[in-house]
């Protein structure tokens, strides 16, 4: 094996397809977008250079500051909800249904494969105020509260885009966090009983550290997810009402392919690649040595 | 050293190959598409707007026959959301279709008509001595949207204004509102019988924007939102922002119901026509739905027609129609030629008759040949196209792509009170650039 692969003929005969077919489909893509923050146009009116201008505003453009503290927010809190609910639920599997949560975890996993916009849907009825009242408003006039439109403001649309998206994902990272609990051995529960330990003291000292790892890569998986969310935000309220809960990827979407301006909305997506690489590299170097230990 | 030599070797070619191949590939990309003769009549419609394409078919089965056999039709459609993206795209590569939807707004076809793709249809037509083949009234309206250019074809013609429910209008004693303080006061009257004043589709936001261009356009005058564009006025200035706040006042009294944000464009109609609410501004493309007795509830004839009302001491007047084209088409310059005008001529000829006889759709074509049997209320919005001299167009007519969304999309946030009429004028002006 180490004489094939030293050979670089063997390597250049095996990567080289792969590698190209990678150049052509994305990095020339992303250094041609790289290259359209200093034009500005479209390909009907033609490209001019602008220089600087399109990166200057986006300093200016109080509609990016708005985008990106909504990519901000919605990414902290749904990073922090379906991380959350899907380590409550791989527990509930692991130490409450034990060996019968199959079936439980088969359905909490079923909207995983759902399109997203067939959820939006379901969403979009469930909390709606017209043409009919939702199941949602009925409950609340049950209770005695009068119906709410959700997506009137930006304040309630961004918690039913909350909701959708933890309900669309706790599945997955149940499954995911699932894998890394079943993963710890039984003899040190056991040990751990001995010692005296239960309930929110084993978990605070065993099940916690030891599935860390798996706890930090589901963190990472979601945060990058989640500030590249546009599908479940452009079927569920397209980014309104206003631009309220738009965030920069619909932002960029946007202004390239509406308003036809190409080389603003690549800087928005540089914006954002930014961004995402600085979250990455925050949380590999805040994570590297407790992966290690674990 | 001898295998990396032979290695090295052998690679040159390789590079040079996928430099050949990449070569070959921008020269396909940049040259496709040249001028040559077209082998079919090709249309890109909006996959939404059967309508047209019914009447292409129509005419290419019948009185169009023999230019289908020169230049067959072919009717190709995308999605409206993705519309402006494929015609850039075709643009791009200098392979429009023969005939295509102008885009979503009229700035597409000015963008494309500054870059020399469209064929001047008023030159055309007067080339095939069809000059009077649209309507004076079209005339205008494209006149008012194009910088006085004529470069799109008016396949549908709509004017728009108040449909109201006669019913309930004389069941609680309202005459028709000829002013807007009137209209405010039959909606006061209809709001305390707990009916809904307005039906307005709140998610889209255009029905709600609407009424803020009418109220320029009857308080400031018909070249108020000309004077925007020209930058002479701002949208910020105090007379502009009283339109906004007029109709902001109709929200906050709660006068399009209580939940105008969720109400889509289906359920705005469903609402008017089941007799929830007492009036419905909409163009006159809803007639095809009003003469659909399975939709219509309150039955045709109890729909009348009301222009937007004058408002008292404004520089506009209630005859000037706010008036539409629909989504124009227009024709590629690249493969314009004799065939193509064969068609444009038959067009001429027979456009506005076959599109009203087979589809109830009025367009900005003559109607040559008399359409018998019109449904009454369709008969009532041809005659009132026929009366109107001056028409004006509607509040994001002018306005580049980005201000009209931002003002469509904001138009709920406007009647629910969440932003003040200043913040959304200001808002709508920011975009202007």
């Amino acid at each position: 094996m180490n004489r094939v692969l030293g050979d670089w003929r063997a390597v250049t005969t095996l990567l080289g397809p792969a590698l190209l077919v990678y150049t052509l489909v994305m990095l020339v893509p992303i250094f041609w977008s790289l290259g359209y923050t200093v034009f500005e146009g479209n390909p009907i009116i033609g490209f001019t250079y602008v220089g600087w201008d399109n990166i200057a505003a986006l300093f200016t453009d109080p509609k990016v500051a708005d985008a990106l503290v909504f990519t901000i927010k919605y990414a902290v809190v749904l990073t922090i909800g379906q991380v959350l609910v899907g380590y409550l639920l791989s527990l509930l599997y692991v130490f409450w249904l034990k060996k019968a949560s199959g079936l439980i975890r088969t359905l909490v996993f079923f909207p995983v494969v759902l399109p997203t916009v067939a959820v939006a849907l379901l969403f979009q009825a469930l909390f709606a105020i017209a043409p009919q009242i939702g199941p949602v408003n009925s409950l609340l006039n049950l209770v005695g509260i009068d119906s709410i439109d959700w997506f009137a403001s930006g304040a309630t649309a961004f918690w039913v885009i909350v909701i959708m998206d933890i309900w669309r994902s706790m599945g997955f990272y149940a499954v995911l966090l699932y894998a890394g609990l079943v993963d710890i051995p039984e003899e040190l529960f056991e040990s751990a009983r001995i010692d005296g330990a239960s309930g929110w003291r084993l978990v605070r000292h065993i099940v916690i550290p030891l599935s860390l790892p798996v706890l930090f890569s589901s963190i990472i998986f979601s945060i990058n997810g989640t500030l590249k969310v546009f599908d479940s935000v452009l079927a569920l309220t397209n980014g309104g009402p206003g631009n309220t809960t738009t965030p920069l990827t619909l932002y960029m979407y946007q202004t390239s392919f509406t308003y036809g301006e190409y080389g603003y909305g690549s800087s928005i997506a540089l914006l954002l690649t930014i961004l995402c690489l600085l979250v990455t590299l925050f949380i590999f170097r805040s994570s590297r040595r407790d992966l290690t230990k674990g | 050293m001898t295998t990396a030599r032979n290695g090295a070797r052998r690679i040159v070619p390789i590079i040079a190959g996928i430099g050949a191949a990449a070569l070959a590939l921008t020269a396909c990309s940049s040259g496709g598409g040249e001028t040559a003769a077209p082998t079919e009549f090709s249309y890109l419609s909006f996959a939404e707007n059967t309508s047209i394409q019914d009447t292409l078919t129509s005419l290419s089965e019948d009185q169009c026959a023999t230019e289908n056999e020169a230049l067959p039709l072919k009717v190709t459609t995308q999605p409206q959301a993705s519309y402006d993206q494929q015609l850039q795209l075709l643009a791009g590569q200098n392979a429009l279709p023969v005939l295509f939807a102008s885009g979503n707004t009229p700035q597409v076809a000015k963008d494309l008509q500054q870059g020399g793709k469209l064929v001047d249809v008023e030159q055309a037509l007067e080339d095939l001595d069809k000059s009077d083949a649209i309507i004076p009234a079209a005339k205008s309206t494209i006149d008012a949207l194009y910088d006085g250019e004529q470069y799109v074809l008016p396949t549908e013609f709509n004017v728009e204004g108040i449909w109201y429910n006669k019913q309930l209008f004389a069941d609680n004693g309202i005459e028709v509102p000829t002013t807007w303080d009137e209209l405010v006061a039959a909606a006061d009257t209809l709001n305390a019988a707990g009916i809904i004043p307005f039906s307005a589709d709140g998610q889209d936001g255009w029905p709600l924007t609407r009424l803020v261009g009418n109220y320029l356009y009857r308080d400031l005058g018909p070249d108020a939102l000309q004077k925007v564009a020209d930058g002479e006025a701002s949208l910020t200035d105090p007379e502009y922002v009283e339109a906004a706040a007029a109709v902001a006042d109709l929200g906050e009294k709660g006068y399009f119901g209580p939940s105008v944000t969720s109400i889509d464009y289906m359920t705005a109609v469903n609402q008017f026509l089941t007799g929830q609410a007492g009036m419905f501004y909409m163009g006159s493309w809803i007639l095809a739905n009003f003469n659909d007795p399975s939709q219509n509830q309150i039955g045709a004839e109890n729909i009348g027609f009301i222009p937007f009302p004058a408002v008292e001491g404004g520089a506009g007047s209630a005859d000037q129609l706010a008036a539409n084209v629909g989504v124009p088409l227009a024709l590629s310059e690249a493969s314009y030629g004799d065939d193509v005008a064969g068609w444009l001529g038959c067009f001429a000829d027979n456009f506005g008759s076959s599109s009203l006889q087979n589809q109830g759709v009025i367009t900005g074509f003559k109607v040559n040949t008399p359409v018998e049997d019109l449904p009454p209320l369709t008969q009532t919005v041809q005659d009132q196209i026929d009366q109107t001299t001056q028409s004006v167009l509607w509040f994001e007519a002018l306005f580049n792509a980005k201000a009209a969304t931002t003002s469509q999309t904001n138009a709920s946030q406007l009647v629910t009170g969440a932003i003040s009429p200043e913040e959304f004028m200001e808002m709508v002006q920011a975009d202007l650039g």
